[in-house]
């Protein structure tokens, strides 16, 4: 292995930066694309639930095919690929070490997306292999999976030749989180089950995915971008180690909480109750470092963007997760299970944390690649106001209709299209939440593609230092 | 790099666990005589598919909670559903919303093949207000005056076209056969 000497730590970073640039604009760019398009199946699937003649003619866009694949699109698109980024990223800066295989890398970003454009043509199609979060079909999904191939080759290659002596705790999240995909996509495509086996894997699988890929690889950015932001050092380190491995040991239990009083052994729903109860140790020791390090330097957090939403991203994970432990109880259960509530818990999740980091870290990132500065101000300030009040609209909307939902349903007086009748103000709060947040997805969308295109000459270092990044 | 090795194999194993315990053990102690070795005719199949197609599961689920858990027996959705319900049809439909009602046992509770029709064609000629979408496409619209094998479609006032009548296809026919096998054929639990 070539060994560079570098005269400062910044010229090294530098070099990295420069050298990964291609590999990490393919992923952003390519994951980009993906929220637009999400976004705008969004948009459709929730005004049908409250317009339901809204497009009703058109087979491949009705509500059961276009709601999944919104969630695939964002999902595996969207989140994904900009996570991907993301964590090659913090690789390289905790690892001290170049992206690899770039050539290869590259390569397999073209064909998942291309897997992933053909599944969702699949689903639009009627092709969907009919479980949530694994709707695409087994010959779209191997191509998915040829492409993340070389990014657990990279990842481990990084690791094996890493030039820094610490393990930093953003590489234990992430080399987990790409050994993890691999392994559930493995299990959740090739064996086949009994049909409720198989419903108990589908949400182990869901669960998971969530859990054991997009939860690390953001916790891996938080733990990153905080310290480095603020200039402080994370609380306690060992915390964060503690953190990662009841986390490692609790979350991939948890899935069967989804399946409470369903078709299931009890015994396995009853270990998933404790596991997510459980998952209020890693939570915490998360959140004491995550809050414990910004309190006392909030103005930074103000005035960062990378910190905005990285910070809003890191308080949404300990509210949702807390949420989470509480929701798996039978008795509360009992009443929020089958309903928008557990949407907007999903939302949280997705779009409150993951989301919200993925959008704080492209700000730190990517004037580091491309050598360019944000040019406008105003427009992250309108994308986080939007993307901030749309969520949060969002959330209290169907939280509360979902509660209620609840109640209502469990009362076996009240006729069923009442319930369908009172829940409509509810959804129609939601198609606005959805316009919100579309509105900010293309407001940002508008700085990214400037920010790639703009010529490094113009020498403008504005936006980010005022922001204090 | 030790530390390289306990991370890998920590995740590894870690994982492999919650794999064996969730999937593999419940799939070993899985019944294979009640769940697999039914014999399930081939419209039901064919029907189970389109019930995936259209995606149906995102609104319905099909799995009743026990009693004293929820509301789901004294809605009259049946009793607390098992495995053996689902007559081994794979993907499963367990579904996690209830946008609209559990359906585990809508072939005891809606038994009328031509009800399923109309509330297919337009929910809420039956149901107002409902929400349910519309599946157009699983119909046929034809002249009034045209002879067809199939009986026409009932459309209450608003709902009927104009000098046209509505005839189910084949999938209509299907899907139909398979919501109406939903039938719990036990009532106690
Ligand atoms: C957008 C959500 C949605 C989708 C998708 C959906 N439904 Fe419904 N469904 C509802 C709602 C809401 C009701 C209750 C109001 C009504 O009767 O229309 C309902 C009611 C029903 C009922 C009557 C249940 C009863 O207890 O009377 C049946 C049967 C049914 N749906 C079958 C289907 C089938 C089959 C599909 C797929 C082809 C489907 N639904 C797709 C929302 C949905």
């Amino acid at each position: 292995m070539k060994v560079r000497k570098f005269d400062s730590a910044a010229e090294r970073r530098n070099f990295i930066d420069r050298d990964s640039s291609k590999v990490l604009l393919s992923f952003f760019t390519s994951g980009m694309i993906w929220l637009l398009i999400g976004s705008t199946l969004a948009i459709i699937a929730s005004f049908k639930l409250h317009l339901p003649n809204f497009l009703g003619d058109i087979s491949w866009l009705t509500f059961g095919r276009v709601r999944p694949l919104h969630l695939n699109t964002m999902v595996y698109g969207w989140a994904s690929m900009t996570g991907a980024g993301v964590a090659l990223w913090l690789l390289t800066r905790t690892l001290r070490i170049v992206i690899p295989i770039q050539k290869t890398i590259l390569t397999g970003l073209v064909i998942w997306n291309i897997g992933l454009t053909i599944g969702s043509f699949q689903i639009l199609g009627g092709y969907s292999r009919g479980m949530e979060w694994l709707e695409i079909p087994f010959s779209s999904a191997i191509l998915m999976v040829v492409g993340l191939v070389p990014l657990l080759i990279a990842s481990l290659t990084m690791l094996g030749n890493r030039a820094s002596k610490h393990l930093y705790i953003s590489v234990y999240y992430i080399i987990a989180a790409f050994v993890w995909i691999f392994a559930l996509l493995l299990v959740a495509y090739v064996p086949d089950f009994d049909t409720t086996v198989q419903g108990g894997m589908n949400w182990w699988y869901a669960h998971n995915a969530l859990g054991l890929w997009f939860t690390p690889i953001c916790l891996a950015a938080a733990y990153y971008l905080i310290p480095k932001v603020t200039g402080r050092p994370i609380y306690s380190y060992s915390l964060s180690l503690l953190g990662f491995w009841t986390l490692a040991l609790f979350y991939n239990w948890n899935g069967f909480h989804h399946l409470i009083g369903g078709p299931v052994p009890t015994w396995a729903t009853t270990i998933s109750i404790a596991a997510s109860v459980m998952m209020i140790i890693p939570v915490v020791t998360v959140a004491v470092n995550h809050h414990l390090t910004v309190v006392g330097v909030f103005k930074r957090v103000i005035n960062s963007p990378t910190l905005r939403f990285v910070v809003f991203g890191a308080m949404s994970y300990t509210f949702v997760s807390l949420q989470g432990s509480l929701q798996a109880l039978r008795n509360v259960n009992e009443v929020i299970h089958f309903t928008h509530y557990v949407i907007a818990h999903a939302h949280i999740g997705m779009y409150a944390f993951v989301t919200m980091v993925l959008f704080g870290s492209m700000y730190y990132i990517m004037p580091r690649i491309t050598g360019n500065e944000w040019q406008s101000k105003s427009r992250i300030k309108w994308h986080f106001w939007l993307s901030a009040v749309g969520i949060i609209l969002y959330i209290v909307a169907l939280q509360i209709g979902g509660i209620w939902q609840g109640f209502l349903m469990n009362d076996p007086d009240i006729p069923f299209l009442e319930i369908v009748e009172k829940m409509k103000p509810f959804l129609e709060s939601r198609s606005v939440a959805a316009i919100l947040l579309t509105t900010g997805h293309i407001i940002f969308a508008y700085s990214y593609f400037k920010i790639i295109k703009r010529d490094s000459s113009e020498k403008s270092k504005i936006v980010t230092q005022n922001f204090g990044d | 790099m030790g530390n390289n090795l306990v991370l890998i194999f920590g995740a590894v194993a870690l994982f492999i666990s919650s794999m064996v315990g969730l999937v593999y053990v419940p799939q070993i102690l899985a019944d294979k005589e009640l769940v697999t070795e039914q014999y399930v005719p081939s419209n039901i199949k064919k029907g189970h598919k389109i019930y995936v197609r259209e995606g149906c599961v995102y609104c319905h689920t099909q799995q009743v909670r026990p009693k004293g858990f929820g509301a789901d027996f004294e809605r009259g959705w049946g009793v607390a559903s098992l495995p053996e319900d689902y007559k081994g049809l794979t993907p499963h439909v367990l579904g996690t919303m209830r946008t609209g009602p559990d359906l585990a046992n809508i072939g005891k509770r809606q038994p009328s093949r031509d009800w399923h029709y109309t509330h297919l064609f337009a929910p809420e000629s039956v149901s107002p207000g409902s929400i349910m979408p519309p599946f157009p496409w699983l119909f046929e619209v034809v002249d009034e005056n045209r002879i067809t094998n199939r009986k026409e479609v009932n459309l209450p006032g608003d709902f009927s076209i104009q000098g046209k009548k509505v005839i189910p296809t084949e999938e209509a026919e299907y899907l139909v056969d398979y919501l109406l096998s939903l039938n719990q054929v036990r009532t106690e639990e």
